[in-house]
């Protein structure tokens, strides 16, 4: 049995607590009004380096208007613009009226005022844009991080449930590593939940097509209604959720019941079990990297982007086995785990870095050679302003892991692993990152405190409820029929 | 004296494995193991050196992203410049995301053919050439190890026997 080291304990607590003071600090600090953001460009365009930087943040602006109203010409252009002033909060039958009364005066109102007016409203546009991107700033990093973490235990439910699919006899004596981990799920899935549903309230402005107002002016957005609207997009998170969670529940009680018994009963429940959840899996993961993801950017699509999020957060959760595996191996408490067993998780972190690598450049490329303008943007965003992060990713999941888990050798040296394992990991976080900040915060993105704090929070949870799960049962499924194979398994 | 070896023959690959273990740990020289498949740890089992099919297979895979390299360069850049997906810019880098998939292929249509033709050179294989292994049944069913004899023939056959093969041989090797 392993007990959880009151250091680790400690240091899960610190990066909690770490964790909460700077989200906190990150809610508190964003703008509350177009004041703050003029105060804030002001202070900007004074500072040495602010006259570039606001330049490109203009250029930014434009852009990411002709992309949010795409289409439309410049009268609806204007309707925006003055509905955006509206409060967020409001609740929606009162916004609806105000949109009425709005669409039959605003015609006489843009020809009738001069050029003058027009500025000026255009420059509280801009204010109001930017303040927008200022207050989801905050939701966004922890959006990003929220998401990350509870994505990386599904994965290493999905790798556990292809486990037991293929009836693998290398993995079983890292089963309930794997269960360990994914005790995390239910924690993520409800947090996750309850961020889900506060954008629903328009507490924070991650999906604009959330937004009433949006989607009256944006005829593709309005399009789409049928699909993106939040009864739906809330009761498809909640079945996927529940979903995941129900197979996880049920697996690992029946991997526990294995322990006692005197047949396989258990073992071909769970078989017949994890067949079932993965067919359930790669129809809802699809679904659910377009409901929570790819619908931030909503007038942008890609049809392999379910396979890519997948890709993504796959190799993380094989990275995450891998270092849980090392740090419990170096406990001592898994004593059949050898360097095979290591081996073969390295294997898995390389091979599907390059799978990543391969989706990754799929969609780019596809892209990049039709060149058809309402998909390029979403590559000229990512390239033009979040051009570090973009093409740091590539550096971090494919050039890095190539180059240092090619070699058989590394695949068993310990240090080396914990370093791919945690470039990987920053590489797939930050891949995250570029897939929901440029939607929701734009040019404004920078990895500060939101961001770090976000991350150390959901860290902290995250080693402290996997931990504290692994104290739970005994760390080898002592009865599952391949577990002496497992515990021999010799590459 | 030193051209007679024995066979010893058996008909599962744990036996065999066990066995090769066994032949090891008394200090036996085992000449070759001939299967009917690939008997997985039997290279470690036996003592044989690493590959360094790998390493090549690398080099292979270099060759083979610079031949892409400098084709796709010559034909598409130089010889007869070509607007690529509506971006007439004429560079090869900038054009690179087109290429990546050429690029790719060839690495490993390189590494992989080379590589096999490497294996055939390596292991002296090559079209008529006449079989190698001394019995038949090793091509079926049987697994036979040959192993070299000095002088100890009559301990060595009571050592294998006792070590589960089916059939033991003394041979005289020309």
């Amino acid at each position: 049995m392993y007990t959880f080291s009151s250091k680790l304990k400690t240091l899960s607590f610190i990066l909690m607590a770490v964790g909460v003071l700077g989200i906190g600090y990150g809610f508190l600090t964003a703008p509350k009004d177009i004041q703050d953001v003029e105060k804030l460009l002001a202070a900007e365009s004074h500072g040495g380096h602010g006259e570039a930087k606001h330049e490109a943040s203009t250029t930014a602006e434009s852009e990411h208007e002709s992309d949010a109203t795409h289409n439309l010409g410049s009268e609806e252009k204007n309707v925006e613009g003055s509905t955006a002033v509206v409060t967020p909060t409001g609740d929606s039958s009162k916004v609806d009226t105000a949109k009425v009364v709005e669409d039959v005066q605003i015609e006489p109102v843009v020809k009738k005022e001069g050029h003058v007016v027009s500025e000026e409203a255009d420059h509280t546009e801009h204010l109001n844009h930017v303040l927008h991107q200022l207050q989801n700033k905050p939701w966004s990093a922890l959006y990003v991080a929220c998401i990350f973490f509870m994505l990386v235990s599904l994965g290493v439910l999905v790798f556990y449930a292809i486990q037991q699919v293929a009836q693998a006899g290398w993995s079983p004596v890292l089963f309930r590593v794997m269960q360990g981990i994914t005790a995390y799920l239910p924690v993520g899935s409800v947090i996750f939940f309850i961020v889900l549903l506060l954008s629903g309230f328009h507490l924070n402005h991650l999906f604009i097509w959330l937004d009433p107002e949006v989607v009256a002016s944006d005829k593709l957005i309005a399009n789409k209604a049928g699909y993106l609207n939040f009864p739906f997009w809330i009761i498809r998170a909640a079945i996927f959720l529940i979903g995941w969670n129900l197979y996880r529940y049920y697996s690992r009680k029946n991997c526990l019941a294995q322990d006692e018994s005197n047949d396989n009963l258990n073992y071909k429940k769970n078989f017949k079990l994890s067949a079932m959840f993965l067919v359930f899996f790669i129809v809802s993961e699809s679904i659910m990297s377009w409901d929570w993801i790819m619908s931030i950017d909503p007038h942008w699509f890609s049809t392999l982007f379910g396979w890519y999020v997948f890709a993504s957060f796959f190799v993380s959760s094989i990275t995450t086995i891998a270092l849980v595996t090392l740090y419990l191996k170096a406990k001592g408490v898994l004593e059949h785990v050898n360097t095979s067993h290591i081996h073969d998780l390295a294997k898995f972190m390389f091979g599907f870095s390059i799978f990543w690598t391969y989706l990754w450049f799929s969609q780019y490329m596809l892209i990049w050679y039709a060149n058809i303008p309402e998909e390029v943007t979403y590559y000229i965003t990512r390239i033009e302003l979040y051009n570090l992060p973009f093409f740091g990713a590539v550096v971090m999941n494919f050039v890095f892991p190539l180059l240092i888990l090619i070699n058989t050798d590394f695949k068993r040296i310990t240090w080396v692993l914990v370093m791919a394992g945690v470039v990987i990991l920053g590489g797939h976080y930050i891949d995250f990152f570029n897939m929901i900040m440029p939607g929701t915060v734009g040019d404004r993105w920078f990895i500060g405190i939101s961001e770090i704090a976000s991350v150390l929070f959901f860290l902290g949870l995250f080693i402290y409820v996997v931990f504290t799960a692994m104290t739970k049962v005994p760390l080898l499924a002592k009865r599952n029929p391949f577990i002496e194979e497992s515990k021999h398994f010799h590459y | 004296m030193s051209n007679k070896v024995i066979y010893a023959i058996y008909n599962d690959d744990d036996i065999l494995m066990d066995a090769v273990k066994k032949t090891r740990a008394a200090h036996h020289h085992i000449e070759e193991v001939f299967t009917p498949f690939p008997v997985h740890g039997l290279d470690k089992a036996m003592g044989i050196a690493p590959t360094r099919l790998a390493i090549c297979a690398f080099l292979y895979g270099c060759v083979g992203i610079s031949v892409a390299t400098a084709m796709m360069n010559y034909i598409m850049i130089q010889d007869w410049p070509q607007d690529i997906g509506g971006k007439p810019s004429f560079s090869y880098i900038e054009n690179m995301p087109a290429f990546v998939p050429i690029m790719f292929e060839l690495t490993v249509f390189f590494a992989a053919h080379l590589m096999v033709i490497t294996f055939y050179m390596r292991s002296k294989l090559w079209p008529f050439k006449e079989a190698e292994n001394p019995d038949v049944r090793t091509t079926d069913d049987h697994f036979l190890m040959e192993v070299a004899v000095n002088d100890n023939e009559e301990e060595l056959i009571s050592f294998f026997q006792s070590t589960g093969a089916v059939e033991v041989k003394v041979i005289d090797k020309h």
